[in-house]
């Protein structure tokens, strides 16, 4: 424990950013890590629950937040950083962009401001970087069985981790011309430098594991191929299929998926290629993003910096609650009212916003979006949507982001290659992160649908335990 | 009665009245039966009746054979007598059946015959059946009398008695002539027992030969007081005459008719408990292969075995102490032996008598408990009490030369002139009169006479091996940080054991402390692998015996004791302690380098591997095998002459497993009794297992003598490498302190049985085992409950090696060394808890939102445990029958009326939560529970909108706090708190900065003052005691229901059994689960067993006793969900018991800091910031309580039962849940918990009748009468009466009279006031309101004062009594405890735990014994006179004033709370001067007219004794009033101090 009674004495030290003038002039990290003295003082706050929410309800690879927390407190920074390496492959990036459901699970939530869990991780990740405890970890002896990785996301290097450290032959197979998916191409450099993925991908490969990029699996190498080289694979392509919108006028130009703007501007910031995706900048324009989640709001801080007009963010959903409302009671993840950096840095944001259809440039591109105001109403359990005559309106719209989410993953090629067998949203099917083909598993999105980073690790380690165990039949033991 | 069901026999206890009558010259007189009978009917409630009402518990008498009476009787059956001396007579029972009868006593005559002596014939001893009970008759036995001779001198030459020289003619009560026959007629009956049950077994049962001696004879059978001599027409006849007599009333708490358990038994009468009796039995039985004595030669196979199987602790107590006499150690040297005072440090006794009892205790363990025994070989008689002296012992001496000893003063009235002495006996002391010499021989003279017999000192220095100094300098021993982590998961180390067990060991010396209960599974269900010790639970005591309190009357603690080889019982040579003498049994890694390295002829140490091979094909077999294998190496080691034999698993590598240590010495322990070599070595157990205080305590009952564990001191100092301990402590000091917490814990744990000494608890097996498949038990932990069976060896080696799996095979890397653990708080990787994430969640949610979906997804998750396993009732399915339906169940509306709320204490939750709760269940007709920190008056009122707060149970706990008449007046329900689940037999400590100014007030002690609850009520040492509590209770609030709470345990039944026959209402049975605001974690862990073992076995013995109908029950520890409340019901409970679960719909989320009072959600608090974010509302509780009854509901209408009623007691309804695969549960067998007695006669199954009202013949109804005029309109009056030590709590029944009409204030001083004459009985003045005098002249009982409530009590001794007042005893044990206000003025002594917990009285005595002023709290005490040891022990509030002639206070008294100095302020002395003169007002004390003329002179004589606490916190009071800032309450200062 920290204190015991050091959430009375000490207040909730909210991670600074830099100031917005400085910041929207760039893409670099805007946190401004806590003083040593500070985060110890954070730590001091946890109260060493008998059952502690944060990490039992609310982390889902289910840190040990308690522990971390204490040895912190006590200065054991070397031991607050194995614990947490126990648990999660890459807190360097759940500790910048993680939406910390532990936070909101913290039993001080209930009555008071919760531990700073999320910066106490990432300072705990970033000092045993600096101190150099983060080392390869290669496993004691292999066990000659090869598994491939199909896909580098978050899933992706974490299966690939476990599965090397448990002495597998790992090769990672990625479609794009660096590793890291999602955490390369889909989070902007100002939430998580690129950098901190290249440190943690040296670790891995010093593990033994092998990456493989430029390669579609399904189309540049066959199922079949992987069949015969492998003694078992994993997919974690992740549910890369966007979810689109059908109104008069998607047809228009400069109304692209957030997904590809996104990395569009990451792959410039690294020096990249595009290859196929458009080279659209924001720049001098009027922006309207759909969608109210975190992939907008990343569209809203990426457009900022590409120095947008205007930038209008629009959800279909009502305006959230200002704090934890009913129906989501502590310790679960409050549907609430959340203002991200990057809204901070200048938005608008409306609720209630159906679009109706987009206008266009007689040059093909967008520069119009009619909308109307809906009301929802609870019927019987679910949710009725309804539009409210009389509220249509239009907005200029240069560029339109779409950021609705993603359906499933995507089915074409490797997929059906394999012939596996789909659930009714689409997500493959996997029985303890084995698909319905044996030597095929699974994880991540690809077999959830979108969600947290930090979900896609779990999965990822989970269905790397459950692979080990699955390769190890018939082994002897270790 | 045999053992069915849940139901133990060996788990049967028995207490009771005793007394003995002498006429000290000698002189034989049938005035000396009549006394006998007085004594006994003046003790009739201390003893019970069965449930017939009529049938006693026993009752017996042993005297001189009345020759004259016998001579005359053999004359009319034509049978000659000789002389006296020169014949036996025995006292025979026989069964009905003629011919079994026949060949019983042929057995018998033929083994006299064997002996050399002839049997003259029988006699049919005369009855009359008709005065018995109905139960009694039915097992009434043929009782006869045989009378035997020796052979003719002539003959005396082919049977020579041995050991005799020819006395000539001399034919005395003690000659060596004597000395053999009685040794023969020993033999003869011992062997004679042996035949019968060898060759007729059990139908032969029933004989039994109470006596058979040529000195003493007994009387006795399942007798009331005055059956016996209503049965007995002999004692009535004045012909029979006798010098000296004892006497037995028996309260036992069965019903099932046996006559041979009655006392007195051949040489004693016992009250209290020997505790240590399983433990004192395997040690006999290791003897037995060595004694050996010239006086019995060869014939001492009949001796054996020397405890007769199934006896009783005091039968085998006899039958030991008939063994040591007959083989010739004097009487009172046996006693001295069995039942040792202590001889600690901080006892002043000479050195030879250390020296005797060190020697002592190298030869014989004591046996252990509570026990006040009278004793006589018909020449001496006496009576000794343990050194703890629990049981209450008075004697007088008249002026005619008669000595009476009793349990009570005033059984035997004499005029006040004629007593010549009145005294108690004080622990650890002897009380002797030697008829023959014709004089009272004192403790000391006794004692120094035999403690200088042998030169005991002399053997011992010579003889006796010790650790330190004798061999070579000590090596540190190496640790191996390479394979520390590997090794430390081989023993299933985890981090949450380094962090919250081993380390605040290892900094602070105390074993850590956690709050809320257990919520794990039981060993037997949880997924992960256990330790074998997790497969065992501690016993405790409760009602039968006394816990002791280990911290504040340690003086009598030892864990001393000798290991090696044992020498011969029989005989006393130096080389018996040629023995090595550990301090405590733990050693240190350095200690057994010291010991391996020992090279001595006549002391040699041996290790011997406690390892099993891996790769064996079957853990089962592996583990068979490796056990075989180890015995057999100890059994080489002890036949080639090792003294001691080091089981070791320090070997333990990739290819050897290390057997369970507690498995492996339990294994070897008992191999080595049934080989008969259990006493040639001692052993000692080497392991990297044990780090937690219960390990030890199962490794020592289980026979270890020494321990060492390794990893726990390497572990320790791996700790400090890492920092994890303060840097600037030394290893040393860690070791050190990691050994004292772990003495502290064996103490207390020792201290829950109720026992002293390592010696008896060495072996005792005080443990149950839960989930272990009987094989297991029989072959290497016999004697042990298992009761529901489950894991067998397989089992425990595939959990073995499983730890060794995960020790020896590579991890994966970023692993941590050690698993988290999860065992006290959750991790998602660790232990399963019930309480988790998802369950409090939902249950919150449900509550607040009102949601029954919730609520069912909440109850979902707890019930369906078909997964994953977590306590026994998951495991239980219904049996379906024809539903009814839903309407036709009874409304919950009805069903929450059945539901209470735990036991907690406004001090360990917040007023808030405690309101709520109150608020709660009194909308709903449920009950809450005050806990036992009191009420506040004001709660007593109803709120305007209609509530109340006011607790409908209120509890009376052992620290008494908030106990008054008024408090007693407003209940509906008193519940007297014996055990608590998550600490049963422990007290508890509410620091001085916790206690606020709030729970100062309800407390009625001092803001800032450290308040101490005693492990013991300090008024039940016995379950007679138990019963006088109900009596006062009842006596405090007419009609009120009073409630017992136990926890469950094996034996619990027969202890509920005896809380029925005590007339309690209620009795509750709690799991071992239940929740703390704080306690070891040991005890939360380990002690106490889960309800539904407890509350099966309670229904079971109530049933088969009969008692059922008159005892409501009820359970609870854990209850979460209405399928619980059924089960309970099923399994016999009436009422339900919430606490947790209440708790948690308040808020509460388990942080488990309940004991650092920081609760975040302002329950378990008093912090005010905290307080204020308490959340709770009543309708939270309110609607879980609705939620679970309509849960029930619908179980109850499937299952086809309207109401709760029907389902009282229908185990039949209920089996195992058959698709069980889980791999260890499925071992485990629940017929015994299903199992339901006979009950064809149409008994009930539930509770259908009130208990008998016993109050109807109380003294005060009388007083009432006479004092209308006081009591109605406040007229002051002075009334005469006469009183006798049956008149028992007199002045309760007024005092509640008064406050129910006048409130807590009472009667203006003055208005009553009641004169008695005579000895009164117990709890004289209890819960005395304000307004009434109670004056006694003559002398009175234990619990004087009991709750003293602001009255006014005076005892005088009469004028004209011949002896000085001061010197005499004038009044029992345990006085004025729990006093809140009032005064006492005793013209004479006091008797032990004078002013124990008193919080306000005032009171002026002249000499108390030991542990006066024990816990006081407040209050001031004026001793006039001599004072025991330990004084003011646990003393935190109050002052005392002691009158200290000798200058010995400061080596008497307790010094770790107080401060002593002279009385010099003048405010002080006015004080004490203003006391002494009232005393001599009210009293004529002549001791009071000493002092008070001299005064200058004795004023300095007097020590003033403050608590150092206290002090600060008077100080700081004072300067907040002379600050004069009445707006800061005095408390903040201290809160804040």
């Amino acid at each position: 424990m920290g204190e015991l009674k050091g959430f009375l004495k000490y207040e909730r030290q909210e991670v600074g950013h830099r100031p917005v003038e400085e910041r929207i002039h760039d893409f670099n990290e805007i946190d401004l890590p806590l003083t040593p003295d500070a985060i110890r003082k954070q730590a001091a706050r946890c109260m060493d629950c008998g059952i502690p929410f944060c990490h039992g309800a609310g982390c889902p690879v289910s840190n040990s937040i308690p522990d971390m927390n204490e040895s912190v407190y006590k200065g054991q920074w070397e031991q607050a950083c194995r614990i947490l390496h126990e648990t999660n492959n890459f807190p360097e990036v759940t500790g910048r962009i993680c939406p910390a459901p532990c936070e909101t699970a913290c039993t001080l939530a209930v009555s008071d401001h919760p531990v700073l869990i999320r910066h106490i991780e990432y300072q705990i990740v970033e000092q045993g970087f600096q101190e150099g405890w983060i080392k390869p970890l290669p496993a004691a002896r292999k066990t000659g069985k090869r598994v491939a990785v199909v896909g580098s996301g978050p899933a992706g290097l974490a299966a690939a981790q476990q599965l090397a450290r448990a002495g597998h032959s790992v090769v990672v197979f990625e479609r794009d011309e660096r590793v890291g998916g999602m955490l390369r191409y889909g989070i902007p450099d100002f939430k998580l430098g690129k950098h901190i993925l290249d440190r943690r991908l040296e670790q891995l490969r010093a593990e033994g594991v092998e990456f493989q990029t430029g390669v579609e699996v399904g189309k540049d190498i066959s199922a079949h191929y992987l069949r015969k080289m492998f003694d078992g694979i994993c997919l974690t392509m992740g549910a890369r299929q966007p979810r689109d919108i059908a109104v008069p006028g998607r047809e228009l130009g400069n109304i692209l998926f957030a997904m590809d703007y996104l990395t569009a501007q990451n792959k410039l910031c690294a020096a990249e290629a595009l290859g196929d995706i458009p080279r659209i900048t924001a720049r001098d324009k009027v922006v309207v993003v759909l969608g109210g989640g975190d992939t907008g709001s990343d569209c809203v801080g990426t457009a900022r910096r590409q120095r947008a007009r205007k930038i209008c963010q629009l959800e279909i959903l009502p305006k959230p609650p200002e704090s934890r409302p009913e129906d989501t009671p502590w310790p679960m993840w409050p549907r609430m009212m959340r203002t991200s950096s990057s809204h901070e840095e200048g938005c608008e944001r409306r609720w209630s916003v159906q679009t109706k259809a987009f206008g266009g440039h007689r040059n093909g591109s967008v520069n119009e979006l009619h909308a109307c105001e809906v009301e929802w109403t609870n019927v019987n359990g679910s949710w009725k949507l309804a539009e409210l005559p009389g509220t249509e309106f239009t907005l200029q719209a240069d560029l339109v982001l779409l950021a609705l989410g993603f359906v499933h993953v995507v089915h074409e090629g490797l997929v059906k290659d394999l012939g596996l067998q789909l659930d009714a949203k689409g997500n493959v099917i996997a029985d303890d992160y084995q698909a319905s083909e044996p030597w095929v598993f699974a994880a991540g999105d690809t077999i959830s649908g979108a969600s947290l980073v930090v979900r896609a690790i779990n999965s990822g380690r989970e269905a790397a335990a459950a692979m080990d165990r699955w390769l190890r039949q018939g082994l002897p033991t270790r | 009665m045999r053992d069915q069901g849940l139901y133990e026999t060996k788990y049967e206890h028995d207490a009771c009245g005793i007394g003995a009558v002498v006429n000290i010259a000698g002189t034989q007189d049938h005035s000396i039966l009549e006394y006998g009978k007085q004594i006994l009917i003046n003790l009739s409630h201390r003893g019970a009746a069965g449930s017939d009402e009529t049938t006693g518990d026993g009752a017996g008498i042993l005297f001189q054979i009345p020759h004259e009476y016998f001579l005359a009787e053999c004359e009319g059956l034509g049978l000659a007598l000789p002389e006296p001396f020169g014949y036996g007579v025995g006292m025979v029972l026989g069964p009905r059946d003629a011919e079994l009868r026949g060949r019983c006593e042929q057995f018998l005559e033929e083994s006299l015959d064997y002996y050399g002596l002839k049997p003259l014939g029988w006699r049919d001893v005369p009855v009359s059946s008709e005065c018995l009970g109905k139960l009694a008759r039915a097992a009434e036995p043929v009782i006869r009398q045989i009378f035997v001779v020796g052979l003719p001198e002539g003959d005396a030459a082919s049977a020579p008695l041995r050991g005799a020289r020819n006395e000539g003619r001399e034919r005395g009560h003690d000659t060596l002539a004597t000395q053999e026959f009685e040794r023969r007629l020993f033999l003869a009956r011992k062997r004679a027992e042996r035949f019968v049950s060898e060759k007729l077994g059990e139908k032969a049962e029933d004989f039994y030969i109470a006596s058979l001696s040529c000195r003493t004879i007994c009387y006795k059978g399942m007798f009331m007081a005055w059956q016996l001599f209503a049965y007995y027409p002999d004692l009535a006849d004045e012909r029979v005459r006798s010098a000296l007599a004892i006497v037995h009333q028996r309260y036992s708490t069965n019903t099932f008719p046996n006559w041979r358990l009655a006392q007195p038994f051949r040489c004693i009468a016992h009250n209290g408990e020997i505790n240590t009796l399983s433990g004192n039995r395997n040690h006999m039985r290791a003897r037995e292969p060595e004694m050996a004595s010239p006086v019995f030669g060869d014939d001492i196979r009949d001796v054996f075995p020397v405890l007769v199987p199934g006896g009783s602790d005091s039968a085998c107590f006899d039958n030991a102490m008939e063994l040591l006499v007959r083989s010739g150690r004097s009487l009172p040297h046996a006693m001295m032996m069995m039942i040792p005072e202590a001889f600690g440090a901080k006892y002043h006794i000479s050195t030879d008598k250390r020296a005797f009892y060190e020697y002592h205790s190298s030869i014989m363990e004591p046996w252990d408990g509570p026990a006040a025994m009278v004793f006589t070989d018909g020449r001496l008689i006496g009576g000794v009490l343990d050194r703890n002296g629990l049981r209450p012992c008075r004697y007088l001496v008249t002026t005619d030369g008669l000595a009476i000893i009793g349990s009570e003063a005033g059984v035997v009235e004499f005029p006040p002139e004629k007593i010549r002495v009145k005294g108690r006996l004080r622990p650890g002391r002897m009380f002797l009169v030697d008829t023959a010499e014709g004089r009272i021989i004192s403790d000391n003279e006794i004692k120094s006479k035999i403690v200088r017999q042998k030169p005991y000192r002399r053997w011992l220095d010579e003889n006796r091996i010790e650790l330190r100094g004798l061999f070579d300098a000590p090596k540190l021993v190496q640790s191996d940080p390479l394979t520390i982590a590997r090794r430390m998961r081989a023993f299933g180390y985890t981090r949450e054991e380094l962090r919250m067990i081993l380390t605040p060991m290892g900094i602070n010396g105390q074993e850590p402390v956690g709050s809320m209960g257990n919520d794990a599974p039981l060993a037997v269900l949880s997924e992960r692998p256990k330790l074998l010790f997790n497969y065992f639970k501690q016993l405790f005591a409760q009602v039968t015996n006394p816990a002791i309190d280990p911290l504040r009357e340690g003086l009598v603690m030892s864990l001393m004791s000798f290991t090696g080889k044992k020498g011969n019982l029989l005989d006393e040579t130096p080389q018996h302690c040629r023995q090595l003498k550990l301090p405590h049994p733990i050693l240190t890694n350095e200690d057994m380098e010291r010991l391996r390295s020992v090279r001595r002829g006549d002391f040699r140490v041996v290790t011997v591997p406690a390892l099993f091979e891996v790769n064996a094909l079957s853990g089962g077999d592996g583990l068979r095998r490796g056990l075989d294998t180890l015995i057999a190496a100890t059994e080489q080691a002890i036949r080639e002459g090792a003294s001691l034999v080091i089981l070791s698993d320090r070997d333990v590598s990739a290819t050897h497993a290390p057997i369970p240590s507690l498995l492996a010495i339990a294994a070897v322990h008992h191999a080595m009794l049934n080989k008969g070599l259990r006493h040639e070595a001692g052993l000692i157990v080497e392991s990297g297992e044990p780090r937690e205080v219960m390990h030890f305590c199962l490794l020592c009952g289980y026979g270890a003598n020494g321990i060492n564990p390794y990893m726990a001191f390497e572990s320790l100092d791996q700790l400090k490498q890492q920092g994890e301990l303060a840097a600037e402590m030394e290893p040393v000091q860690i070791a050190d302190n990691y050994i004292a917490a772990v003495k502290k814990g064996i103490l207390k744990t020792m201290s829950k049985m109720g026992i002293s000494t390592l010696r008896s608890y060495c072996g005792a097996q005080l443990f149950e085992a839960i989930g272990l498949d009987r094989e297991v038990v029989e072959t290497y932990f016999t004697g042990t409950s298992s009761r529901i069976r489950g894991i067998g060896l397989e089992q425990i080696a595939i959990e073995t090696l499983e730890r060794h799996r995960s020790a020896f095979q590579t991890r994966l890397a970023a692993a941590m060394d050690l698993d988290f653990g999860g065992e006290y708080h959750f991790r998602h990787s660790g232990e399963r808890h019930l309480w988790n994430p998802t369950t409090v969640a939902k249950l919150q949610h449900a509550v607040r939102s009102n949601d029954p979906a919730c609520y069912a997804a909440y109850a979902k998750a707890i019930n369906d445990q078909a997964k994953s396993l977590c306590t026994l009732r998951g495991l239980f399915e219904f049996t379906h029958a024809e539903p009814v339906p839903l309407d036709e169940v009874e409304p919950a509306s009805e069903i929450v009326k059945r539901f209470c709320t735990g036991a907690m204490s406004h001090g360990s939750i917040s007023k808030e939560a405690h309101e709520c709760l109150a608020v709660a269940m009194n909308r709903l007709g449920g009950m809450s529970n005050t806990g036992e920190g009191g009420e506040d008056p004001k709660r007593y009122q109803p709120e305007p909108n209609g509530d109340s707060k006011n607790c409908a149970i209120k509890q009376i706990a052992s620290a008494r706090f908030g106990v008054t008449i008024h408090y007693l007046a407003n209940a509906k329900e008193l519940q007297i708190k014996i055990a608590q689940g998550a600490k049963p037999g422990e007290g508890g400590q509410l620091p001085g900065h916790k206690v606020s100014a709030e729970i100062a007030e309800l407390r009625h002690s001092t803001p800032g003052v450290t308040l101490i609850s005693p492990p013991p009520h300090h008024d039940i040492y016995s379950i007679e005691d138990l019963a006088q509590l109900i009596y006062d209770l009842k006596a405090g609030n007419p009609g009120v229901r009073v409630s017992v709470k136990l926890v469950a345990e094996v034996g619990v039944g027969t202890v509920a059994a005896g809380v029925a026959k005590g007339n309690a209402d209620e009795v509750l049975i709690s799991g071992h689960d239940g929740g703390t605001g704080a306690s070891p974690l040991s005890s939360i862990k380990h002690a106490g067993c889960p309800w539904e073992l407890g509350l099966a076995e309670t229904q079971q013995v109530l049933v088969m006793n009969g008692l059922r109908d008159r005892i409501r029950v009820q359970a609870d520890g854990q209850m979460r969900t209405g399928r619980d409340i059924v089960i309970a019901a099923l399994l016999g409970a009436e009422r339900f018991g919430f606490g947790t679960a209440a708790l948690v719909t308040f808020g509460c989320t388990l942080r488990r800091t309940c004991h650092e009072g920081a609760c975040a959600f302002g329950s378990a608090t008093q912090d005010p910031e905290l307080r204020k974010r308490f959340a709770g509302k009543p309708e939270h509780l309110q609607r879980f309580l609705y939620f679970v009854a309509e849960e029930a509901r619908q179980i109850m209408a499937e299952l086809g039962f309207r109401t709760i009623e029907e389902m009282v007691g229908r185990s039949d309804r209920l089996r195992m849940h058959k698709a069980l695969s889980h791999w260890k549960a499925k071992g485990l067998d629940f017929s015994a918990v299903f199992h339901r007695p006979d009950v064809s006669d149409g008994r009930a199954i539930r509770c259908v009748v009130p208990q008998a009202d016993r109050l109807a013949d109380h003294m005060d109804w009388e007083i009432l009468k006479q004092a209308e005029g006081a009591i109605e309109r406040t007229e002051p009056m002075r009334i005469q009466m006469r009183i006798r030590n049956v008149n028992r709590t007199v002045g309760a029944i007024l005092s509640n009279r008064i406050v129910r009409k006048y409130g807590p204030k009472g009667l203006p001083d003055g208005t009553l006031e009641v004169v008695l004459e005579g000895s009164a009985g117990q709890s004289f003045g209890a819960f005395l309101a304000p307004g009434v005098t109670l004056r006694l002249i003559g002398d009175s009982n234990d619990y004087l004062g009991k709750s003293l409530s602001g009255g006014r009590i005076v005892v005088q001794t009469p004028l004209n009594s011949p002896f000085m007042a001061h010197e005499n005893i004038i009044a029992g044990n345990t006085l004025l405890y729990g006093g809140t206000r009032g005064e006492v003025f005793i013209n004479g002594m006091a008797g032990e735990r004078f002013a124990v917990r008193n919080s306000g009285v005032t009171a002026v005595v002249e000499g108390v014994g030991d542990h006066c002023c024990e816990y006081m709290t407040g209050g001031t005490i004026v001793v006039l006179g001599q004072t025991g040891c330990n004084f003011a022990a646990g003393m935190s509030g109050g002052l005392a004033y002691v009158l200290d002639e000798m200058q010995l206070l400061d080596t008497l008294c307790n010094l770790d709370m107080v401060e002593l100095e002279t009385v010099w302020q003048e405010a002080d002395k006015a004080l004490l001067y203003e006391l002494i003169e009232r005393h001599l007002e009210w009293t004529g004390s002549e001791r009071a007219k000493y002092v008070l003329k001299a005064w200058p002179d004795m004023v300095g004589r007097f020590v003033k004794v403050i608590p150092i606490d206290y002090r600060k916190a008077l100080e700081r009071m004072r300067a907040v009033e002379q600050r004069d800032t009445e707006t800061t309450p005095a408390t903040e200062e201290v809160f804040h101090g």
